[in-house]
């Protein structure tokens, strides 16, 4: 187990939480630990319950959506500095999605009940985390929109 | 400048024909003036009346004697230089094996008479296009090389001209070989002439001319100067391309889109629209395949075609496209707005769409100082 | 100097195909040689030529080759209508009418001294090919060299050789990504401006060169300049319909530009206004 600073450190320098208060990172801190994916490891699987979310810290980690013809379908790889699962925001709070690690991946979880609860108890801190994640949901959002055009497929 | 009196106006013909050239000049045919090969002058369209409005024109014998009463009708000098279908290149063999065997392009003499304002600039604006670029067309250089160019300044401007405006008529000041005014002379109908090059020069050497006086001169002018007066529909190009700038979405687009029927006969009777399509085909036997060039229209939806679709789908965009290249693009790409003010596009349009009316909707809309006046 | 004469320009030049190379399932790559005397003309990278099928048509195609290769000049496109499908059934020996170089080319000059980023999509890779090729030959002009190539699937992918090649080397970034994969894909899956804030390349100075579908090229652009790089210094390349390709047709404006003389190589900044409105 990481001593507490040291992941305080972690979600400090993390590109997502860049600008959050040190108020606000020692509260995360509380529930937060750093865990290894080693390539094939399956981070969640759909229909699981959404228990973390998770800090990409180094590595990369495919989304998948699994179709007993086509296999295992990557949809979007996930690299270090990026968010990794939003489906813990969203009642039933069970993964959509299949996460394998491509890489050793070494991520921050921040276990997601104890973080709705803190969002529920401190707005400041709930709207700050949710602002965050607005930007996440925007972006993924334009990119599986752009890649449903299809855009180097062929043109009818 | 010198005088002419106008029954030898034949003589230039005769002088023309015997050294070879091919006389081209205005001739009524079907009810309409029309420029085509003349065996003499009288072959040449004379005293006729020509009322032309938005989507009209109707030719009658005039009552003045006057011999260029009328203005073009349909046809510019256009075809003359840019046919509207040409072989490109001939190839010979097949995909295994072939070997270019185009041949050299070569045009007959032409002298073009009776050419006006308008035509002049609009060849001057071609000339931009197909011989002033990293590329020059070789069809119309061997066309134009030979033409000599013998304009008639208009005395009878139509309802639908606007030359004054784009300054380049009524009368010609540039780009031709002679050019003449029709005045009456010590009582007698004669043409002032003046000369543009010396080609033209050489020829008035061989007619029977005199020294034109101070008073064939100033009747000269005064002609030109009631043509300018006669002339009422205005485009002021500047503000035209401001207004068409600022107006990429204006939803004019949409009224103009609903009334025209994209049959392209603008582009065509335009002297200054150039755009062409390529053709292939090969003989039945295969051995022989062609490329030809066809004239072509913006107004066409397979004009824009990509892989996968048109660019240009709708009749908005397309008309979008030929007002806004016209009196917009034209300036950046050719220095110069890409209208002559000749009216063809006003008559010859079936649904009467008048363009001086509408780029009135445009520069309405523009803001007074656009960023940027021509885009 | 170009292999279109001045006299006869809308006249190709015979040229015999020596090889064929299926890039994909749809790609494929022409190097040809004059089937007379003499050699290739030069070309500059970004440059096209307009390429005939003998009694079928004559399409703009990317030079895709090193500009260095003096023997035979190579072009890659796919089979998307007539006169490419009927170009994708031709075989070595076989003969092709060329005309070209047309348009003007990378000003990969302006970016001495500056770091290279390429970015790439699908096909628009070819038209950059003969870029990164002479990128590579004088690699002490420029700083870090990034190519960023996103294509359909791994299946679609082109260059499949040079892409190791340069993938290998210690002087250049190489990062591909696909729209979609299957498990056995190690790279990235997304869209290709996604792996704009994290390449390495200092935005402030860098060089951006762009090819691919608008859409894309416009995505790429936005995630450019978020990152700081400037409009001045991101170049695209555009496509229309073109049957003459020396600005005579009419067929390839957009705005004021001419794609075949102004372009197809263009400054963003002097695009963008035409990119936005639908229809131009």
């Amino acid at each position: 187990m990481k001593q507490h600073s040291e992941i305080g450190a972690m979600l400090a320098e993390h590109e997502f939480l860049r600008g959050m208060s040190s108020k606000h990172i020692a509260l995360m801190e509380e529930f937060t630990s750093v865990d290894t994916f080693h390539p094939g490891d399956y981070v969640f699987r759909a229909g699981e319950e959404a228990e973390y979310t998770y800090l990409i810290r180094s590595g990369r980690i495919s989304i998948e959506i699994y179709d007993p013809q086509r296999g295992a379908v990557l949809l979007e790889t996930i690299a270090a500095e990026k968010v990794l699962g939003w489906s813990w925001l969203v009642p039933p709070y069970k993964w959509c999605f299949d996460a394998r690690a491509v890489e050793v991946t070494r991520m921050l979880c921040l276990n997601a009940e104890r973080l709705r609860q803190a969002g529920e108890l401190d707005h400041e801190f709930g709207y700050e985390f949710h602002k965050r994640f607005t930007g996440v949901f925007a972006e993924r959002l334009r990119a599986a929109r752009l890649q449903l055009m299809d855009m180097y497929g062929p043109l009818t | 400048m010198y005088i002419l009196e106008r029954e030898y106006l034949a003589a230039l013909a005769t002088l023309l024909l015997g050294r070879g050239y091919e006389l081209i000049g205005p001739k009524l045919a079907g009810g309409v003036i029309t420029y085509a090969p003349l065996a003499g002058i009288e072959e040449m369209a004379r005293k006729i009346r020509d009322a032309q409005g938005p989507g009209h024109y109707r030719s009658s014998p005039g009552e003045e004697d006057v011999w260029f009463s009328y203005v073009p009708g349909a046809a510019s000098l256009k075809p003359w230089f840019n046919p509207p279908k040409c072989l490109v290149c001939r190839m010979r063999g097949s995909a295994d094996e072939f070997l270019n065997e185009t041949p050299p392009v070569t045009a007959p003499k032409r002298a073009f008479i009776g050419v006006r304002a308008c035509e002049v600039a609009a060849l001057r604006m071609q000339d931009k296009i197909f011989l002033e670029g990293p590329y020059a067309d070789p069809e119309y250089r061997a066309r134009r090389e030979g033409a000599l160019i013998l304009a008639v300044n208009c005395s009878h401007p139509a309802e639908t001209c606007f030359c004054a405006s784009m300054q380049t008529g009524p009368k010609a000041t540039t780009g031709f070989d002679l050019a003449l005014t029709e005045i009456s002379a010590k009582g007698k109908p004669a043409f002032l002439i003046e000369k543009g090059s010396d080609a033209g020069g050489e020829l008035l050497g061989e007619l029977p001319v005199r020294m034109a006086t101070a008073k064939d001169k100033e009747a000269a002018i005064l002609v030109s100067e009631r043509a300018a007066q006669q002339i009422t529909r205005e485009i002021n190009p500047e503000r035209a391309a401001r207004g068409l700038a600022a107006g990429l979405e204006h939803p004019h687009w949409a009224t103009l889109e609903s009334r025209c029927m994209n049959c392209a006969n603008c582009t065509l009777v335009c002297p200054t629209c150039f755009c062409s399509t390529m053709e292939d085909s090969t003989s039945l036997s295969g051995d022989t395949a062609e490329r030809w060039r066809l004239w072509d229209s913006c107004f066409v939806s397979e004009f824009t075609y990509i892989h996968g679709g048109s660019i240009r789908k709708s009749g908005a965009s397309r008309y979008r496209q030929w007002l806004g290249h016209k009196f917009s693009h034209w300036h950046k790409q050719f220095g110069a707005s890409g209208c002559v003010g000749c009216g063809r596009c006003i008559a010859w349009c079936p649904a009467g769409i008048d363009i001086t009316r509408e780029l009135a909707v445009f520069e309405a809309s523009a803001p007074a100082t656009a960023r940027e006046t021509v885009r | 100097m170009t292999l279109t004469t001045l006299d006869a320009p809308m006249s190709p030049l015979p040229y015999r195909i020596r090889q064929v190379t299926w890039e994909n399932r749809d790609t494929f790559s022409f190097a040809l040689a004059p089937a007379g005397e003499g050699s290739c003309e030069r070309f500059l990278p970004g440059q096209f030529n307009m390429l005939y099928v003998y009694g079928v048509g004559e399409v703009p195609v990317s030079i895709s080759g090193d500009p260095a290769e003096g023997d035979m000049i190579v072009h890659t496109t796919r089979y998307v209508g007539n006169v490419t499908k009927a170009m994708s059934r031709l075989r070595a020996d076989q003969m092709i009418g060329v005309r070209g170089p047309l348009g003007n080319h990378w000003p990969a000059g302006e970016a001495k001294g500056k770091d290279l980023l390429i970015v790439a999509g699908g096909i628009g890779l070819a038209p950059l090919r003969p870029l990164i090729y002479e990128a590579l030959r004088r690699r002490s002009d420029y700083g870090k060299i990034v190519l960023l190539f996103g294509t359909r699937s791994p299946d679609d992918m082109l260059f499949r050789n040079e892409l190791r090649q340069w993938r290998s080397r210690f002087d250049m970034d190489v990062q591909i990504c696909v729209d979609r994969a299957h498990q056995d894909w190690f790279g990235h899956v997304g869209v290709v401006s996604s792996l704009i804030p994290r390449a390495g390349f200092d935005p402030y100075l860098t060089h951006a060169f762009i090819c691919g579908p608008e859409i894309m090229m416009v995505n790429t652009v936005e995630a450019l300049i978020k990152r700081g790089v400037s409009e001045e210094a991101i170049f695209v390349t555009m496509e229309r319909n073109m049957k003459c390709g020396i600005g005579l047709c009419g067929h390839c404006q957009l705005g004021t530009a001419f794609i075949c003389k102004d372009g197809p190589v263009f400054r963003y900044d002097e695009m963008a206004p035409w990119l936005t409105i639908r229809e131009m």
